[in-house]
């Protein structure tokens, strides 16, 4: 079962002076990556500062989902779709921009393409959400997976942006005086987006919003009954989510300059669940564990063998069968602020 | 309009449609009576084209291999239930829906580890490779028939199976009230192990008819199980009658729109914007569809009577 409400209370502490072992370890964990990204740029170590900006992006896009999942209760199972929409927002006006045609969102200003995906995300999150919310259960894991093959399929179709193949990025996102060509200021850039996603998520989560949320994942027929019409504000998270998955798209897609409809194959969309999950769905920084465990372990095992799927499989299997609740669980019965 | 043309498509897309029933079958079998949502479904699919593939160049006939792999593929779902699905049945859908992912990843790399990445082609004896006058001069592959012919033959078995046998009693049993089946001393692991496997047998066999067209390849599961999850809600979860229904309509759906959407788009719109956005939005018909669907009877178009 995903963690009942009370989690948040103890992620809610975890912050407060009286840091428990998982206030520690989020603490900690944020440094480290933030830190690692600096310390990696100075050391002359290129290749851990790209891996640190793919982590940061990740995360972004696991908080994202962990909104409606972890303090939702829904099982989006279609969540890479957004990381596509978001990517190709920055991918088809940059490449207007430099071959000409489409005037109207040929562009190269990074501030129009964060708009444009997140409008863009959003718009889609609310016409597919408004949908397949009127399910649950089952319906809603099927629903949400079909809509995100819908939109792999149609940018597959798309020939004039490379169909299949994908479409490289020539010119990045030009954010006022950023340079998006620095993988320092890349990095940073993704950092600072993913402290203020947690941030906006914390504050969501203990809202009225996030805890009519939570109540309607607990209860959804009690929450009615009280009076609260669930489906809105089942709605509206779900909007959020996409949103914000959108911003973590065209970080993503300025980062390998490259967007490919592989960005939203679904099997991306089980990868993100597994972040949610393996860290703990329904706490804060779980997510931000989860994708560090995921980008960390596709490095190592795609290292050791080109059949790391079949270890990280059996991972997946294993933690499904033997660690419930997910590690951020795990860490606090051992800390026993839990 | 070129009727042989349409006639033959028409073929095309009762063949996918036969084929994502063989799929659906199996996905809301499981679904019904164990209540157990099966990403590796698919998985079943490509195993079942592979073994067919290795069995075909060993025996040195494609009818052979057939007859060889389905039970093979059924004891691969065997072994599956018994090592990881069976721990899965009192999960949560969550819970479901990651394991078996996991199991398609394993799945997947496994076959990459014995066979290779790349595909392999299936050659077809030559009796079932030619064309066969259908009415008239109209001609059409044998084959395609044959697929077409042995997914209505068992869509008409598993009626038979599930409406007028014993295992089929306790399935509609097991699906309505699982306690009370088990209070009435059945063995009910057993009847799911057995379920199981012959969902797995009806998405190997799927993968084996249609191996000698596409060959056999790494992931070819992992599309077209999305397209089977569209079936099962479009027809309602857990109908047998309903999957049937709209596998079939899925698939000249699909078909059709692929081939006829840009001639209908060319009527009201310049051929150039005809040909930009009819591949755009056949790709995305069936999708559509169960939008549409979704948005008038969110219980899909045949909900199953129980649950």
């Amino acid at each position: 079962m995903l963690r009942p409400a009370s989690a948040h209370k103890t992620a809610a502490l975890g912050l407060t002076p009286r840091l428990g072992a998982r206030g520690w370890l989020s603490v900690g964990l944020l440094a480290l990556i933030g830190g690692g990204g600096v310390v990696a740029h100075f050391a002359g170590a290129p290749f851990y500062v790209d891996l640190a900006t793919r982590l940061v992006c990740l995360a972004i896009a696991a908080t994202s989902l962990n909104l409606i999942l972890g303090y939702g209760g829904l099982l989006s199972f279609g969540h890479a779709v957004f990381i596509g929409i978001g990517a190709y927002a920055v991918g088809i006006p940059s490449y207007h921009a430099t071959y000409g045609d489409w005037q109207a969102i040929a562009s190269y200003n990074g501030f129009f393409h964060l708009a444009l995906a997140m409008g863009l995300s959003g718009l889609f999150a609310l016409v597919t959400g408004a949908i397949s919310l009127r399910t649950r259960g089952v319906h809603f894991i099927m629903i949400t997976m079909a809509f995100a093959q819908m939109m792999f399929f149609f940018f597959v179709s798309l020939e004039a942006y490379g169909g299949d193949d994908g479409l490289t990025i020539d010119v990045r996102s030009e954010l006022g005086p950023l340079s998006l060509d620095d993988p320092l200021q890349m990095f940073l850039l993704a950092f600072g987006v993913l402290l203020a996603t947690l941030w906006l998520v914390d504050r969501l989560v203990h809202s009225r919003f996030g805890l009519v949320l939570q109540g309607a994942k607990d209860n959804d027929e009690r929450m009615r009954m009280i009076g609260f019409n669930t489906y809105v504000f089942r709605l509206v998270a779900y909007v959020i989510a996409g949103a914000l998955c959108g911003l973590a798209g065209a970080l993503l897609g300025n980062f390998t300059a490259f967007v490919s409809p592989d960005m939203l194959d679904w099997t991306r969309s089980g990868e993100l669940m597994f972040m949610v999950i393996l860290g703990g769905a329904g706490t804060l920084l779980g997510p931000i564990l989860g994708a560090t465990i995921f980008v960390v372990l596709e490095e190592l095992l795609s290292g050791l063998t080109i059949y790391w799927h079949l270890p990280f499989g059996a991972l997946l299997i294993l933690s499904v069968l033997f660690a419930r609740g997910g590690l951020m669980a795990f860490v606090g019965r051992l800390g026993g602020n839990d | 309009m070129d009727t042989t043309l349409l006639f033959v498509q028409f073929l095309n897309g009762l063949q996918l449609g036969v084929l994502l029933f063989l799929l659906a079958a199996g996905l809301s079998l499981t679904f019904g009576i164990m209540d157990l949502v099966n990403l590796a479904h698919g998985s079943f699919y490509m195993v079942g084209a592979f073994l067919c593939a290795t069995l075909t160049y060993w025996t040195g006939s494609y009818i052979w291999a057939l007859l060889l792999a389905v039970p093979l593929t059924a004891l691969v779902g065997l072994l599956t239930e018994l090592l990881v699905i069976r721990e899965l049945y009192t999960r949560d859908h969550l819970e479901q829906v990651l394991a078996t992912f996991g199991l398609i990843l394993c799945f997947d790399a496994l076959v990459q580890m014995i066979w290779g990445s790349e595909g392999i082609a299936v050659p077809l004896p030559a009796w079932l490779d030619g064309r066969v006058a259908l009415i008239g001069s109209i001609e059409v592959p044998t084959f395609r028939l044959l697929i077409i012919g042995a997914g209505l033959a068992i869509a008409a078995g598993l009626y038979g199976l599930v409406n007028h046998t014993r295992l089929g009693m306790l399935i509609r049993a097991g699906a309505s009230n699982r306690t009370m089946v088990a209070a009435h001393g059945i063995n009910i692991r057993l009847l799911f192990s057995a379920v199981f496997a012959l969902g797995a047998a009806l998405a190997g066999l799927a993968g084996m008819l249609i191996a000698p067209i596409t060959e056999a390849s790494i992931g070819m599961g992992n599309q077209i199980i999305i397209t089977a999850f569209v079936v099962i809600v479009v027809g309602g979860v857990g109908s047998m009658k309903g999957a049937f229904v709209s596998a079939l309509l899925i698939g000249l759906i699909d078909t059709l729109g692929r081939s006829y959407l840009d001639t209908i788009f060319k009527l009201f719109m310049s051929t150039k914007a005809a040909e930009t956005a009819a591949p755009a939005l056949s790709a995305m018909l069936i999708y559509i569809l169960m939008a549409v669907v979704l948005a008038l009877r969110p219980q899909g178009l045949f909900p199953a009577k129980v649950r």
